[in-house]
C-alpha cells in the first residue's frame, strides 16, 4: 500500500485516494477548435518508465486534486502538491 | 509410546482430546498436532500431490511440505493445514487429505507407477500433442489428473466465524520472537520507541524452545520476556505471522486469535488482519533447515534434524529409536547428542571428508557413532523408513564404494540452513549469495527501513545474533527519535554447535554411476524429483524462473521453503555455474498461506460496501415496500397490495399516477450546490446547453458530455439566487460528476470563482406526479401553484407541515408534476404530511419500477441509455447542444466516427404479442440470418399501462428512417425471438400537453 502525503491532511493511506489521470498533459483552452490538441489531451500518453506525475484525488479526505510524483518502475512516491498550485 | 516421561514444554497436567483419522492421540497443552501424532507413533500423515506417495512429518514448523491435513469438521473444516503449526486443542479432529478410499489403501497411488508420464513439463507436452485433437484429449485427461492429483478439499459451506481488520502504527516493528528479535525489541523498548513484536509461534523464544527445558537459554528467555512484558510501549503479538512487506512501510499480519480453540467464544473473531504502518522494521526471522537429496528421501521417517531436536526438547517426543543423522554441517551434532542421551541408538553419517575431533566428540560422548565421509544413498522400507543404505561418498556426494544397510526408523537430515529472507526480498530485491554458509542473505543497506538481524542475516554465532538484534533495535529506535537509556546488551548463553558452522556445500547423494538411487525428491509437496531438474536442463531450460514453472518446484503451498536451494544447486551443477550465477526466484507475499476470511474481514454480504438510505427509508419499509438496490442506495421498488407480484404492482402504480396522483422518494438524486460569481460560466462549460439566460426562480434540463464526447449525465439545475445554483445529477453518477467538476475547477479552470459542494445528503426529495398533483399541493401548502404563477421549469418556496420546502415544477413521468425539496431531517415528516393530506386525492406511493414504466412511455433516457457509448445524436438530444459556445466534449463529439449516419439511434419499439422484450436483446431485420451484432439492441423495456402493450426503448441503425418497419428482437440468452414495430420513442403524449397543463 502506498502512502500519500496530502498537503492538506498529511500522510494518509492510498485507500483514501483515487487515481485520476496523467498530470503531464494539459487541457487545451476552452476555445481550442482544432481536433488534434483534444485528441492528444484525451488519448495520447507517453507511459514513461521511472518518475512520473499523476493526478490523484483525495476523495475520502479534503477532496483536493493533487499532483503526485510516482516512480512507475519502483512504485516509490515523491513530492505531492495541490494541483491548483502547480498546474498551469 | 514415544512420549518421554519427563522434560519438554508441554503441560502434562492438561491432557487434550485430539484425533487423527478417527484415532485418539494422547496430547497435552503445548503440543502441536504433529507432535501429538509423533507421540502416538503415527507416521503416515497424507498422500503426495502427484504420485500419491506416503507422506510423513518432515519438519516442526511453517516449512512443512508433507503433513498437510484437513482440520475440524463441517462448516469449520479447513484444508491444507500444516500439522506442524496447528496448536493442539481439546476436541481437535483432523483427517488425511488426497487419499481415497483411505489413507493406507489409496487408489490414486497408481500414479506412482505412471510417474514416467508425469515428469517435468507434463502439462505442456500433453497440451501440444503428439495426438490428433490434442486439446480435447487434454481436457479429458485433465479431468482425471485433477481428481487424482491435488491437495485438500474445501467444503461448500459458509464460514460461521467472523474476522476483522485493524490498523496499527508503530516506530519499530520486530518480526520474529527468537533471540535476535527479543534483543531488538528490548533495545527499542528501552529507548522508548513504540514497538510491536510479532511471533508466529504460540510461544516466544524461537530456536531457544528447541533447547532442553530449564537449561541456561531458558533463564535468558524468561528474563528478557518478563522485561518486555512489563513495558507499556511494547505490544507483543504471538500466533501472529507477518506475511507481507509492502510499499510505504506497510506490513500485513495475520493474528490467529482463535485457531487454537475448537470454536471462538464470547464473540471473539477467528483471525485478525493487521495492517501495520511501521517507521522501521527489524526482520529477525531466523532460518529454515535445508533437506538432503537421496533415494526415497520423501519417505515418512525422514525428517529435518533440527526438527527432530525440537520434537525431543520442546514436546518430549522421541521421533525414532534407531536414528541415522546425516549432515553436511556441525549443527546436527547437538541433535545426535540429545537423541542419544534420550535413549536412541544414533549413527551420524557426515558427508564431509573431515570433521574435527571436538565436534565428533559431542556425539560420541553421548553414545552416538560417527561415520565421516558417509551419506545416505536411499531410505528403505514400505510406508515408512525401516533402514537406510549408508555409503562412503566423495566431496560431490557420489558413492565411492559399497554401502551397508543400517536399521533405522528415523533419518534426520541437515543440509545447512537457509535464512528466511522472504519479507526483505518482497520489499526490496532478490537476496545476495553468501559463499560462507552457501546461502542467500539480504543486502546490507542503512537506507532501507526494513533490515535483518540474527540468523536471517547469517549471524556467525549466538553472541553475534544477540548483539546484532540489540544493535539494530537501538539503531531503528534512534532513527525514529527514541533516545532513552538502552542499558546493556543481554549476555549470550551457552548452546550447542551453531546453525551452520563448518558447512560443506553438498546436498545430494548419488550412486557410483552418478545417478540418484530411485526417486530422489527436491520438492516434496509438488513431487518434483532431482531427475525432473535434470530433464528440464536437457530440454534447454536455463532461467531459474522457467525451471520453476516447468518443473513446478517451489510452487506448492510451502512456496519452495525447502526445495529452493536444492533445485538451484542442481541447476548450477548441471550448467557448471555457481549458484549466484544461476540466481534465485522471486519471493512474493504471503510468507505462509493467508485465509480468505481474514482478507475479506467484515466486508461481505450486506457489509461488502456501505448502504445508503434515504431519510424516508423507514416509512417505505413500514408500509410494505419491496426495496431494490440502486448503486449504493436502497430504493422502494414497488408497494405490493395483497397477493400482488412485481408485474401487477408496477402496472397498477403507473396507471394510478396517470389517472390520479402518486408520489415517489427521489432523495437519492445527486445534488450539488454550484456557487460563486462564475457559476453560470461554469455551467455553460460543463453542460452542452446555454445557462447565461436562466433567470432566478427558474430551472433547466441539462446534458453533459465526457471529455471524449460521449454523454456522461443529465439532470435539472435551478437558479436559486444571483450566484447560487442547485444542480441535480442521476443517482448513479453523482460522485463521478462532482469529482469531474472538482478536477476542472482545480486544474484547467482555476480562473473561475466557483465552489461545488455535494448537498445530496442535506436534501430529501419527493416527486408528486399526476393530474391531481397541483390540487393536492395547493391544498397542503396554501400556496398559489397555478399554471400562470408556477409554469413548467419554475420553482417556488412553500411550507408543508410547518417545514419550509422548495417546490420545483418539472416532470419525469410526463404528467403534471412537482419535485418537493425538503431539509433531509424533515423528509419523513413531509412525506407523511403529504400522504395524510393526499387521501381525498387518492394519493398513492409508487416505486422505481413504475417510475421506469412512466419514463419509458415518454421516451426519457436513463442509465441504460446513458451507458458510455452513446452520443447526443444517438439519444436524439443533439438539439440541446449550443453552437454558440464551447463545452466539455464539444470538439471530440464531432469525430467523424461519432457522426456516421448509420450509428444506432434511440427508437421506440412496440413489441408484438403478450411477452415483453428483455433488455440487452439484439435487433435484426425481419428477414435474414440472426448472427453477429445485428442492427442494434434493446436498452429499456416495460409494459405500458397507458398503451396497453409491451414497449421498449432501443438503439437501432438508421433508426430515424425505419419507423413502421417490423424487426426481430432476439434474446440469445433466453433463446427467444420476438417481433416489434419501430416507432417514435415518445410513445405517450408526444406534445407534452399533460406536463405543461
Amino acid at each position: 500500500m502506498i502512502r500519500i502525503n496530502c498537503p492538506v491532511c498529511g500522510l494518509r493511506n492510498e485507500t483514501e485516494f483515487t487515481y485520476g489521470a496523467d498530470a503531464t498533459v494539459s487541457r487545451p483552452a476552452m476555445d481550442e477548435n482544432e481536433m488534434k490538441p483534444w485528441l492528444d489531451y484525451v488519448f495520447n500518453r507517453t507511459n514513461p518508465r521511472g518518475w512520473h506525475k499523476e493526478y490523484w484525488h483525495h476523495v475520502q479526505g479534503c477532496r483536493q486534486w493533487l499532483v503526485l510524483e510516482r516512480n512507475t518502475l519502483t512504485h516509490e512516491i515523491g513530492a505531492c502538491e495541490l494541483a491548483r498550485e502547480v498546474t498551469e | 509410546m514415544r512420549r518421554l516421561q519427563k522434560g519438554g514444554r508441554i503441560d502434562r497436567s492438561k491432557p487434550l482430546n485430539v484425533s487423527f483419522e478417527g484415532d485418539k492421540l494422547p496430547a497435552f497443552q503445548g503440543d502441536t498436532l504433529a507432535s501429538a501424532m509423533l507421540a502416538a507413533g503415527v507416521s503416515l500423515a497424507g498422500r503426495s500431490f502427484k504420485y500419491h506417495r506416503p507422506r510423513g512429518i518432515y519438519s516442526a514448523g511453517v516449512e512443512e511440505p508433507g503433513a498437510l491435513v484437513h482440520l475440524r469438521e463441517d462448516d469449520r473444516h479447513e484444508p491444507n493445514v500444516r500439522a506442524t503449526t496447528a496448536e493442539a486443542f481439546d476436541g481437535l479432529t483432523a483427517t488425511a487429505q488426497n487419499a481415497w478410499p483411505s489413507l493406507t489403501f489409496d487408489v490414486g497411488a497408481v500414479n506412482n507407477w505412471f510417474s514416467p508420464f508425469l515428469s517435468a513439463g507434463f502439462y505442456y507436452k500433453t497440451f501440444v500433442g503428439p495426438f490428433k485433437h490434442s486439446t480435447k484429449f487434454w481436457m479429458m485427461c485433465e479431468t482425471f489428473i485433477r481428481r487424482a492429483a491435488g491437495m485438500g478439499r474445501a467444503k461448500y459451506l459458509a464460514d460461521p466465524d467472523s474476522y476483522e481488520k485493524r490498523n496499527a502504527f508503530c516506530d519499530v516493528l520486530v518480526i520474529g520472537g527468537g533471540a535476535a528479535g527479543l534483543s531488538a525489541a528490548l533495545a527499542a523498548g528501552r529507548a522508548g520507541a513504540q514497538v510491536i513484536l510479532v511471533e508466529q509461534d504460540f510461544e516466544l523464544g524461537g530456536a531457544i524452545l528447541s533447547d532442553p527445558a530449564e537449561s541456561e537459554s531458558d533463564q535468558w528467555l524468561t528474563k528478557v520476556r518478563t522485561e518486555l512484558e512489563n513495558m507499556d510501549n511494547v505490544r507483543i503479538l504471538i500466533r501472529t505471522t507477518a506475511f507481507g512487506a509492502y510499499d510505504g512501510d506497510t506490513y500485513g499480519l495475520i493474528e490467529r486469535v482463535c485457531d487454537h480453540v475448537k470454536a471462538p467464544e464470547n464473540h471473539q473473531v477467528r483471525q485478525r488482519y493487521w495492517l501495520v504502518h511501521a517507521r522501521r522494521a527489524v526482520m529477525a526471522t531466523g532460518a529454515i533447515e535445508r533437506p538432503l537429496v537421496f533415494g526415497s528421501n520423501d519417505k515418512p521417517g525422514v525428517m529435518l534434524a533440527g526438527s527432530a531436536r525440537t520434537y525431543l526438547n520442546r514436546f518430549a517426543v522421541l521421533a525414532g529409536q534407531n536414528v541415522i543423522v546425516t549432515t553436511n554441517n556441525n549443527s546436527a551434532y547437538s541433535v545426535a547428542a540429545d537423541l542419544a542421551r534420550s535413549g536412541a541408538t544414533v549413527t551420524v553419517a557426515d558427508l564431509r571428508a573431515q570433521v574435527s575431533a571436538c565436534v565428533q566428540q559431542i556425539a560420541t560422548d553421548a553414545g552416538a557413532t560417527v561415520l565421516v565421509g558417509h551419506g545416505v544413498l536411499e531410505a528403505k522400507g514400505g510406508r515408512k523408513v525401516a533402514a537406510a543404505e549408508v555409503v562412503p561418498v566423495d566431496s560431490s556426494g557420489r558413492a565411492t564404494g559399497n554401502g551397508k544397510t543400517l536399521k533405522a526408523d528415523l533419518i534426520a537430515v541437515s543440509g545447512g540452513w537457509a535464512p528466511a529472507v522472504h519479507l526483505w526480498s518482497q520489499r526490496f530485491q532478490k537476496p545476495v549469495y553468501k559463499e560462507e554458509g552457501a546461502c542467500f542473505v539480504p543486502l546490507q543497506d542503512d537506507g532501507h527501513t526494513l533490515r535483518s538481524a540474527g540468523i536471517s542475516n547469517a549471524a556467525s554465532d549466538l553472541e553475534d545474533v544477540i548483539s546484532q538484534g540489540f544493535a539494530l533495535g537501538t539503531q531503528s529506535a534512534g532513527e525514529t527519535g527514541a533516545d532513552g537509556d538502552i542499558g546493556l546488551c543481554p549476555e549470550a548463553f551457552t548452546t550447542g554447535p551453531f546453525w551452520q558452522q563448518g558447512m560443506s556445500p553438498v546436498w545430494a547423494v548419488f550412486n557410483t554411476n552418478g545417478s540418484p538411487q530411485g526417486k530422489a525428491f527436491v520438492d516434496f509437496q509438488h513431487d518434483v524429483k532431482i531427475s525432473d531438474v535434470d530433464q528440464a536442463h536437457l530440454e534447454g531450460y536455463i532461467s531459474v524462473e522457467h525451471l520453476k514453472r516447468y518443473t513446478t518446484t517451489g510452487m506448492a503451498t510451502d512456496q519452495g521453503k525447502l526445495s529452493n536451494v536444492n533445485a538451484l544447486a542442481r541447476m548450477a551443477e548441471l550448467r557448471r555455474q555457481s549458484i549466484p550465477e544461476v540466481g534465485t526466484t522471486t519471493f512474493r507475499p504471503p510468507f505462509t498461506p493467508v485465509s480468505m476470511g481474514s482478507i475479506v474481514g467484515q466486508e461481505h454480504g450486506r457489509h461488502f460496501r456501505p448502504t445508503r438510505l434515504s431519510p424516508i427509508h423507514q416509512w417505505h419499509q413500514e408500509n410494505g415496500a419491496l426495496m431494490t438496490e440502486a448503486g449504493a442506495w436502497m430504493r422502494p421498488w414497488y408497494y405490493p397490495q395483497t397477493g400482488e407480484g412485481l408485474q401487477d404492482a408496477y402496472v397498477r402504480e403507473a396507471a394510478h399516477v396517470r389517472e390520479h396522483v402518486g408520489m415517489i422518494d427521489v432523495s437519492t438524486l445527486g445534488k450539488i450546490a454550484v456557487q460563486g460569481p462564475d457559476a453560470a460560466e461554469f455551467l455553460n462549460r460543463i453542460y452542452v446547453n446555454g445557462w447565461k439566460t436562466l433567470a432566478v426562480g427558474r430551472l433547466r434540463y441539462g446534458a453533459m458530455l465526457r471529455e471524449d464526447g460521449f454523454v456522461m449525465d443529465d439532470g435539472a439545475t435551478a437558479r436559486l439566487g444571483e450566484n447560487d445554483y442547485f444542480m441535480s445529477t442521476t443517482t448513479a453518477n453523482a460522485a463521478k460528476v462532482l469529482a469531474f467538476a472538482e478536477h476542472l475547477l482545480q486544474t484547467a479552470w482555476k480562473d473561475l470563482k466557483v465552489h461545488v459542494t455535494t448537498v445530496t445528503d442535506q436534501w430529501a426529495a419527493i416527486a408528486v406526479a399526476g393530474p391531481k398533483s397541483r390540487a393536492l399541493l395547493t391544498e397542503v401548502t396554501g400556496t398559489d401553484l397555478s399554471r400562470e404563477t408556477v409554469p413548467n421549469n419554475h420553482f417556488t418556496h412553500a411550507e408543508i407541515g410547518g417545514v419550509g420546502v422548495r417546490i420545483h415544477r418539472m416532470s419525469y413521468s410526463g404528467e403534471l408534476a412537482y419535485e418537493v425539496y425538503i431539509p433531509a431531517g424533515y423528509g419523513r415528516h413531509v412525506w407523511e404530511t403529504l400522504y395524510t393530506a393526499g387521501s381525498p386525492f387518492e394519493l398513492r406511493p409508487y416505486g422505481t419500477e413504475a417510475m421506469g414504466a412512466l419514463r419509458i412511455e415518454k421516451g426519457h433516457i436513463a442509465g441504460p441509455e446513458i451507458e458510455g457509448r452513446t452520443t447526443l445524436r444517438d439519444l436524439g438530444l443533439e438539439g440541446f447542444a449550443s453552437s454558440k459556445k464551447p463545452f466539455v466534449g464539444s470538439i471530440l463529439c464531432k469525430r467523424p466516427v461519432l457522426e456516421e449516419a448509420s450509428r444506432p439511434i434511440l427508437v421506440g419499439l412496440e413489441i408484438e404479442g403478450a411477452t415483453g422484450a428483455k433488455a440487452g436483446s439484439i435487433l435484426f431485420p425481419n428477414v435474414g440470418e440472426t448472427k453477429g451484432h445485428g442492427d442494434g439492441w434493446v436498452s429499456s423495456t416495460t409494459y405500458s399501462p397507458a398503451l396497453g402493450k409491451n414497449i421498449a426503448l432501443g438503439l437501432l441503425k438508421n433508426g430515424k428512417f425505419r419507423a413502421g418497419e417490423t424487426i426481430r428482437v432476439v434474446n440469445f440468452v433466453g433463446n427467444e425471438t420476438l417481433r416489434a414495430k419501430v416507432v417514435s420513442p415518445h410513445f405517450f403524449d408526444p406534445e407534452g400537453e399533460r406536463q405543461n397543463g
